[in-house]
């Protein structure tokens, strides 16, 4: 058995650091590293609540909107206040850009330059994916940037700027628009609806949501040589790849449900276990910290009465990230998570009643890029230009509130207390907490520590592929992970 | 004969990694053609670059050593000196050793330093609350000299740190330098008593304020949300604030103020711990704290009393409605 400890890992937001027990070229166990500490819970306490909404967003640059989104209604739930319907749309408009931007980031600079590598000269895809793909001077990312930055100015109208608004509040948001800024986010997400169809997908959006099965998926990629389309190119790699059996973590899937528009959500919350729907009963989540470099505490708490005592970053456990479990479960979160708790058919037909797989986590993503964009000319429409966009109400001086939401790369929690008008306490658990979250006291591992075991390892590999694919496959954030 | 083109290496610690993703939103020219048109190439960037683990260790070996000669460091994000100075809160993966150590080993070696963002300069948002993670900036802890570096670092071409402050950065602030900076145009002239580019910060964020006709009859918003200036109320520092964050639009069209929320003065060092709540104005006496930048205060309480008294209705009333609820009016002809 020999050991490779693979880092800085980059092409993921922030830092990370995967350790690798590896025996017969594969990965035997893995552990998974956050290596950085900032310590946002500690900031919050004391503060006055309202103060949240400057300080949660810059727990993170490319989730800022869903920090501030779960801010929000944690603040929101424990004022008691509800959402003027225009806010409403509005914070969903700000999300779904944030959203669909980051999917589209992950796809076009972290996941795909892989494809781009030397290791990969002489397969038969590799020269041309290579051109398209290659990091910094690929010619795909001259498409991609620009037509991200475009779709960002949906922030500037909207949002003051991306990242880091203050403008996302408990009862609405404080932008409110004109008739004339409604035509323009209509004019703004159709260049972009155009680049999809012409770029990532070479056809419809609608046809692109219409696929429901692994089948009707594979009749559409035959449809147009590989290269047609950025997202067929993909399929065609992953394709001769295998990259459906590789990265298979558990089977247990949770999301707290996406987009408020309308008092319902876009894509609905609960739990998928094994090929079928439950539902989710948040007050079973609870934080370990048996592995992670905190303060004893007296066993698993749940995120209300959670701490944050960090200790000097030695002695037991290996990393920063506490250990989210659901009744004692990891569970794995994002937009394969998404689209399998709501009930999309493609990605239940590509999981089944199995575990989630490198292909399956990029279709839902990219999927899930077609569903929101179509969702977003929607709640445009909807938006009623000479309503409010705002309510406002006085905070308790002692309240709890629980904001629950779902960021690009899966389930966002804040859990708020106040007492005497400050925030007695703050925790926060994040996508990719429960992603990449160490071993809990009871040894079982997190998502991505499962499914690196297995992973191969071709001799003289010091970042085997097969890992950097599969860590990439979740789309990381770890600025979030620890805070 | 071409000259070699300048290399770029970029850390990130302490930090949220928001400037970056404000600079991939860089426009005319996106991120990459800017780089080109500036002759600067990325020998490595967390976000950008194919290396990962040992080929990523091996390139900051190389600089170190002198092998690769480096033009810029690029820093985003706070040092993270705790706890106890030990640097454990940031290790760098793969290298069992601290990062702010890997920052100054790198930043010796280097032609030009540059912290991006407000925590790289003077240690920003994570060094907010008690501090307990001993962040700090590069040349700077908080508004004090020092920092990792020390006050006096001098970069090999001479120039201090330059401070690109601000949370998150506008990209054009860092790809303006950049430029600047790689065409060998770049000197103390254009750094302020902050060693932050003049480019942005000879400006305040009032300059150019949409909300100004509000501001000039002390028309003020009450809640957030409100179309009126948000100076007296609402906690906006845009008077003092050194940026140009309403002449030169963020995403397109937008600023703070724009998007309906005060100017929180990011650029500054220290904006994280203001003392106050960031969106109520601390008062004494009914008259705010913060006086616009230069203005005597005898004048501000005159002038302010006297545009009270001639607030023209439109102003009131539009100055606590989220819509124009009454529209400038032409006197040679009425609206229907």
């Amino acid at each position: 058995m020999s050991r490779l400890i693979v880092g800085p890992f980059n092409r993921v937001e922030g830092d990370l650091e995967v350790k690798l027990d590896v025996e017969d070229c594969a990965v035997r166990s893995a552990q998974v590293v956050s290596p950085l500490y900032r310590g946002f819970e500690r900031i919050l306490q004391g503060k006055q609540p309202q103060e949240a909404l400057v300080y949660a967003p810059r727990i993170c640059g490319i989730c800022s909107v869903s920090q501030s989104v779960a801010a929000a209604r944690a603040l929101g739930e424990a004022q008691g206040l509800g959402v003027a319907e225009n806010g409403r749309l509005a914070i969903d408009l700000i999300h779904a850009a944030e959203n669909v931007a980051d999917h589209l980031t992950h796809f076009y600079l972290f996941f795909m330059p892989d494809f781009a590598r030397d290791a990969y000269a002489g397969q038969p895809w590799h020269e041309v994916a290579a051109t398209r793909f290659r990091a910094l001077t690929g010619t795909a990312a001259e498409q991609a940037l620009p037509a991200r930055a475009q779709l960002m100015h949906m922030m500037g109208i909207l949002a003051g700027h991306w990242p880091h608004t203050l403008g996302i509040r408990p009862g609405g948001s404080t932008r409110a628009v004109t008739a004339n800024e409604q035509a323009r986010m209509a004019g703004i997400v159709s260049a972009f609806r155009r680049f999809l169809e012409r770029v990532l997908f070479a056809d419809t959006l609608e046809r692109v949501a219409s696929l429901s099965s692994a089948d009707e998926l594979a009749a559409w990629c035959m449809e147009k040589p590989a290269p047609s389309g950025d997202f067929r190119h993909f399929l065609s790699i992953s394709d001769a790849l295998g990259l459906d059996g590789t990265g298979r973590a558990g089977r247990l899937f949770m999301s707290y449900g996406a987009y408020h528009a309308a008092g319902g959500h876009l894509f609905r919350r609960g739990l998928w276990r094994a090929g079928r729907s439950a539902p989710l009963d948040a007050s079973l989540i609870a934080e370990d910290t048996a592995n992670a470099w905190y303060a004893e505490s007296s066993g698993p708490l749940p995120p209300a009465a959670g701490e944050t005592l960090p200790g000097d970053g030695t002695g037991k456990g290996y990393t920063w990230c506490k250990a989210p479990r659901l009744d004692g479960e990891a569970a794995e979160v994002g937009a394969i998570a998404r689209q399998l708790v709501d009930g999309q058919p493609l990605i239940r037909d590509l999981v089944g009643s199995g575990s989630g797989n490198v292909h399956a986590r990029i279709v839902a993503r990219i999927l899930e890029i077609a569903l929101v964009v179509m969702a977003m000319e929607r709640w445009i429409q909807d938006l009623r230009p000479n309503g409010r966009f705002c309510d406002h109400a006085a905070m308790p001086d002692d309240c709890e509130g629980a904001g629950l939401t779902e960021a690009a790369r899966g389930s966002l929690g804040h859990w708020l207390k106040v007492e005497s008008g400050r925030i007695a306490n703050y925790q926060i658990i994040a996508p990719t907490t429960w992603n990449f979250s160490p071993r809990d006291g009871a040894g079982n591992p997190g998502p991505l520590e499962i499914a690196l075991e297995g992973a191969a390892v071709r001799p003289g590999e010091t970042e085997p592929l097969a890992v950097q694919h599969i860590v990439r496959s979740f789309d990381p954030c770890m600025v979030c992970t620890v805070h | 004969m071409a000259r070699r083109p300048f290399n770029l290496l970029w850390l990130q610690s302490g930090g949220c990694g928001g400037c970056t993703l404000s600079l991939i939103g860089a426009e005319g020219p996106d991120l990459l053609t800017t780089f080109a048109a500036a002759g600067i190439e990325v020998l490595w960037h967390p976000s950008l670059s194919v290396e990962t683990g040992w080929s990523a260790i091996a390139i900051m070996h190389k600089v170190v050593s002198g092998e690769i000669p480096l033009d810029i460091l690029c820093l985003e994000g706070s040092v993270m000196r705790g706890p106890n100075g030990t640097g454990r809160f940031h290790m760098l993966a793969g290298t069992e050793r601290p990062v702010m150590d890997w920052i100054s080993d790198l930043a010796a070696v280097a032609g030009h330093v540059v912290a991006v963002g407000s925590c790289a300069a003077f240690g920003g948002i994570t060094a907010a609350g008690a501090n307990h993670v001993e962040a700090c900036g590069l040349a700077y802890d908080g508004a004090e000299r020092g920092g990792l570096l020390g006050h006096g670092f001098l970069a090999r071409s001479g120039l201090p740190v330059i401070n690109v402050a601000g949370c998150p950065i506008h990209p054009d602030w860092l790809t303006e330098a950049l430029h600047q900076i790689a065409a060998g145009r770049f000197d103390r002239s254009h750094i302020d008593e902050w060693e932050r580019p003049v480019s942005y910060t000879n400006h305040l964020v009032h300059h150019g304020c949409s909300r100004n006709e509000f501001y000039e009859f002390k028309a003020s918003a009450e809640r957030l949300c409100d179309l009126g200036c948000m100076m007296e109320n609402l906690g906006c520092k845009g008077t003092q604030a050194r940026a140009d964050c309403n002449i030169r639009p963020w995403n397109g069209s937008g600023s703070c103020i724009d998007g309906g929320y005060p100017c929180i003065n990011c650029t500054s060092p220290g904006f994280e711990e203001p003392g106050h709540s960031f969106t109520a104005t601390p008062k004494v006496s009914g008259i705010p704290v913060g006086l616009p930048t230069d203005m005597p205060k005898a004048w501000f309480v005159a002038l302010a009393a006297l545009s009270k008294a001639a607030t023209p209705v439109r102003l009131k009333t539009n100055a606590t409605a989220d819509h124009v609820a009454v529209p400038p009016q032409d006197k040679r002809k009425r609206r229907p």
